[in-house]
């Protein structure tokens, strides 16, 4: 298996990177999209990502990677099963990170009829596909923005309902289905639905740096990694472990905090002026600021907090103005600045 | 390899770019550059990706192609993608016939992994477009294929140089873009005649050399430098580009037999490398009086060591020698280029939605069976299939259990015979498949979709035209739904007047709420045009995604007195008004514009220019003539 670029060797791309590590210490997050130019390393961020998170628990022997820790009503139907008091066999495994390849058809997203123990052994048998392997994981989809409308509907269905409920071909199955849902795309290629923009919590835009230093520096990093992998990645392994360590005790910290009033009414103020839609937009927002305040080790949330993910959590939920020039990101900015004037 | 000291080259010194020469270097000649690109895409084609080869079918080509075989060393994997590849040859997956046959699964593997080490030639490259790409890309990203499906997960090694043949012979086709970023390599090679090409001047010896020297070859922190500057100044944002140039320097220098990269073989992988790619020509040579040429990009203000760094670099002969050798090889009609991609990129995003054209063979009402080879996409009909294999069970089953050389069974057993015979196959119950389907009983279902029209009507019912037609435009309005209505298109109704536009009917096809709808239709107010347009577009824009195929019919006289922030002014919202329409003209949807003032009116023609629309003053259309008109639109 060739080794994946170390997340933390990553130079620049800040807002992308956070985004990322938000959805790893909350996946109630609802999701991430990346959207820029080709050759940002949306793609290697999000695999590097995928080396870096810790292992998790599962209960040995279940096909849908259980938490051994959840309450029942989450577990699959097999599990409950076996659950009957007392404590699960478990085994440790690396979280979930797969990949939705474009041209996927729905069959093997969502799972269906085995198709070869119908045809060999005449049994109706279900076959989990991607959603059941991304269960506590992520569900990482390059260009997101080519993929058929009804296989992203159902995708945000499931990643917002945490369940998977498949009923066709005479099956009816149903099994858990929490994942993060990361969507990355080159919006020269072709533009997502308004409604499915909403669905996705964050939203990241990503440029290819412009100044000669930072390109000189990803050029000349990427070359010594593709010269001697090895070597590069334990170079760069205590700084990883230490992003690693950044997102366990984020996880850890992050039940004990507080969201006072006042942060509440702040937010609210700012979904108002913005005029975004919805409570999506402000439950995101104080969502993210809680986990960003985690991931900094903060036990409160503040302005600082909500000054630093409006843009990721808002900009994509704006009403779309075809005719103003300025782009989603400067009108949050804008809004952000008369509110919270630095 | 371009040094004239090169013992190994047969040919005379290059006109390329030989070190430290001021005079801007002459423009190169394009087989020989083929020909390096050919030495140096054997050398490292996983590392430098591949070539994109344009050119159609041809001696030209087939001699590059045979070149290029001959550098490779003979173990080489070769393979060629076929247009229409399926998913399961291309990634691997599960051998059907194999796996009916043993009863068991059996996986085979894909081109990627038979490729791995070698080069994979992607036939057609221009017209590939969705899955076979993104695979591609990710095997190009990744160096492996990851296998999931049909219940086999596999990960294997896939490390491939793609060659990509493109065929195009027009701007608008091309390879896609995500794949031509993850190449090295454009050659064009039809301006290359016959009598032009000459030998390479590399063997598979020197190949293999070079092979064992490149991990070896360093390069220097300038020439990286100069590199990303000249990527900068030629207008290249992906750093994909970067790396390609700067792992081509290290091929060529290895190829030359050197352990450091000399800067004329960064200028030579700049050169084959970048040109191509260039989307903007580099600042020109000042002028004398102007003291300051602008810079190509601001330093970065608040990084004051790196901002030094880069005064430094700019002044480095090595960038701008660089750049130089670069621009020699930009291909003079650059400009024109230019507008043609942005062109085709205006459209490629219009049109961006997901394929309309893949979905065709899996929407729509059913239509029938085929039978044939499952391909991706494709929707087994499996009660058709297991149809198709229930006449010939008891002949198969009796010819397994002959294969298995078990005791004599009759061939055309009765059912008491095939009862009989059950019970001596049991002892292995899993492998005695209940039904047994072969690969011709497939079938598989076909759908029959109608793109269906929907006409979208947006009348102007402010006061302006209310008080000239606002009547006449219904009674057009009405005659088109009844048309509408015998060819069973949809009709949807937005009306602007006051401050805004609002949808008054979505898509229906009932003529009955369509014409109520346009009844109760008040008049009066002012003229918000461009919230009219936008609103059209905007449900134009949901039709497309539908699958439908909109028409919109602009009803108005063109004379907006409303802005889109509902604030009057005939200025701000004229200028607005010509804003949505060229993004109707953009978005490649058809439309026509009816003129309802009492005089065909400059203001209306005007907009239905810059929408690209058909134009139809209402005074001399009589309500026969409209629909003429709108049945030509709509292309019925």
């Amino acid at each position: 298996m060739p080794v994946p670029f170390p997340f933390s060797a990553i130079v620049g791309q800040e807002e992308m990177k956070l985004a990322l590590l938000i959805g790893a210490v909350d996946s109630r997050i609802g999701g991430v999209l990346v959207f820029g130019d080709r050759g940002t390393g949306k793609s290697t961020a999000i695999r590097a990502l995928a080396a870096l998170l810790p292992k998790m628990r599962v209960v040995a022997d279940c096909r849908y990677g259980c938490d051994p820790e959840a309450e029942v009503g989450v577990l699959c139907a097999e599990c409950r099963v076996r659950h009957n008091g007392t404590p699960f066999k478990t085994k440790q495994v690396p979280v979930p990170v797969v990949d939705l390849p474009l041209g996927a058809t729905e069959d093997r997203v969502i799972g269906a009829l085995d198709l070869e123990m119908a045809l060999t052994r005449g049994e109706k048998a279900f076959e989990p596909g991607l959603l059941a392997r991304a269960h506590r994981g992520f569900l990482y989809i390059d260009e997101v923005n080519l993929l058929e409308d009804h296989l992203v509907d159902a995708l945000l269905d499931v990643a917002a309902s945490g369940e998977n409920l498949v009923e066709r071909e005479g099956l009816s199955v149903r099994h858990p289905a929490r994942f993060v849902l990361i969507g990355s795309g080159n919006p020269e290629e072709g533009e997502l639905r308004p409604q499915l923009l909403d669905r996705f919590g964050l939203s990241v835009e990503v440029r290819t740096p412009q100044d000669l230093a930072t390109r000189v520096q990803v050029v000349r990093l990427r070359d010594e990694f593709e010269r001697n992998p090895e070597a590069f990645t334990e170079k760069w392994k205590r700084k990883d472990a230490k992003v690693r360590k950044r997102i366990t005790d984020a996880q850890a910290l992050l039940p004990a905090i507080e969201v006072p009033d006042h942060t509440l009414e702040q937010a609210s103020r700012l979904c108002m002026a913005l005029g975004t839609d919805g409570l999506r937009g402000e439950l995101t927002l104080v969502r993210a600021a809680r986990a960003l305040a985690a991931l900094d080790g903060d036990t409160s949330v503040g302005v600082p907090q909500l000054r630093k993910l409006a843009a990721p959590a808002l900009r994509h939920r704006l009403r779309r103005d075809p005719l103003d020039e300025s782009g989603s990101t400067a009108r949050v900015d804008r809004v952000v600045q008369d509110l919270f004037p630095a | 390899m371009m040094t004239p000291a090169s013992d190994r080259s047969p040919q005379p010194p290059r006109p390329g770019p030989v070190s430290g020469g001021p005079p801007p270097p002459a423009r190169p000649d394009p087989w020989e550059d083929a020909a390096l690109i050919a030495a140096l895409f054997a050398v490292d084609p996983a590392g430098l990706g591949g070539v994109c080869l344009r050119a159609l079918p041809g001696p030209v080509r087939d001699q590059w192609l045979a070149d290029t075989r001959e550098l490779l060393p003979p173990e080489t994997p070769r393979r060629k993608i076929p247009l229409h590849v399926s998913d399961g040859r291309l990634l691997g997956g599960l051998d059907l016939t194999a796996t009916l046959r043993a009863g068991r699964p059996v996986a085979e593997h894909g081109l990627f992994a038979e490729a791995h080490g070698g080069v994979l030639e992607l036939a057609m490259a221009e017209r590939v477009r969705g899955s076979p790409v993104s695979y591609l890309c990710s095997a190009l990203d990744t160096g492996e294929v990851v296998l999931e499906r049909d219940g086999i997960a596999l990960r294997s090694p896939a490390r491939v140089g793609v060659i990509a043949l493109d065929e195009g012979s027009n701007e608008d086709e091309q390879v896609a873009d995500a794949l031509l970023d993850r190449l090295a390599f454009l050659i064009d090679l039809s301006p290359i005649a016959v009598r032009e090409m000459g030998d390479v001047p590399y063997s598979v010896a020197d190949v293999t050399a070079a092979r064992g020297r490149l991990s070896a070859v360093s390069i220097s922190a300038d020439q990286v430098n100069a590199i990303c500057e000249t990527a900068l100044a030629l207008g290249i944002p992906s750093l994909r580009t970067s790396l390609h140039t700067m792992r081509a320097a290290r091929v060529a220098a290895a190829l030359d037999g050197d352990l450091v990269v000399t800067d004329a073989q960064v200028s030579l992988a700049a050169r084959l490398v970048m040109a191509p790619r260039a989307t903007m020509l580099p600042y020109a040579q000042p002028p004398e009086s102007e003291p300051e040429p602008p810079p190509p990009e601001p330093p970065p203000p608040d990084q004051e060591g790196e901002s030094e760094a880069n005064q430094e670099q700019r002044q480095d002969p090595l960038a701008d020698q660089v750049l130089d050798a670069t621009k020699a090889a930009i291909p003079t009609d650059l400009l024109d280029r230019l507008r043609l991609g942005q062109l085709r990129r205006a459209k490629v995003r219009s049109t961006g939605k997901s394929g309309q054209v893949q979905q065709a063979n899996m929407r729509g009402r059913p239509a029938g069976v085929r039978r044939g080879d499952l391909r991706p996409g494709d929707r087994l009909n499996l009660i058709e299939t297991l149809r198709a294999a229930a006449p010939w069970q008891r002949v198969r089953r009796a010819e397994r259990e002959r294969g298995q050389a078990q005791t004599q069974v009759p061939a055309t057993g009765t059912p008491g015979g095939a009862t009989r015979a059950r019970p001596r196959t049991l002892p292995v119950p899993n492998l005695a498949p209940r039904v047994e389907v072969r690969k011709d009983d497939f079938r598989i279902q076909r759908y029959k979709h109608r793109s269906e029209t929907t006409a979208i009507f947006i009348v102007d019912a402010s006061g302006s035209s209310a008080l000239h037609r606002l009547g006449e435009a219904k009674g057009a309005v009405e005659l088109l739904l009844a048309d509408c209505y015998v060819r069973r298109d949809r009709v949807a109704l937005v009306a602007f007047r006051g401050k805004t536009a609002e949808l008054l009917l979505p898509p229906t096809r009932s003529l009955v709420r369509t014409k109520r709808c346009l009844a109760d239709l008040p008049g009066g107010g002012g003229t918000p045009l461009a919230s009219g347009i936008e609103a059209g577009l905007a449900l134009a824009d949901a039709v497309k995604r539908r699958g439908g195929t909109p028409l919109l019919v602009l009803l108005t006289d063109g004379r907006g007195n409303v802005a889109r922030n509902g604030q009057g002014g005939r200025a701000q919202a004229g200028e607005e008004a010509l804003t949505c329409a060229r993004l109707v003209r953009a978005a490649g949807v058809a439309a026509m514009v009816v003129d309802t003032s009492p005089h065909p009116h400059p203001q209306a023609k005007a907009l239905a220019e810059a929408m690209d629309a058909t134009y139809m003053p209402l005074p001399h259309a009589d309500a026969g003539r409209l629909n003429a008109a709108v049945k030509a639109k709509a292309g019925l």
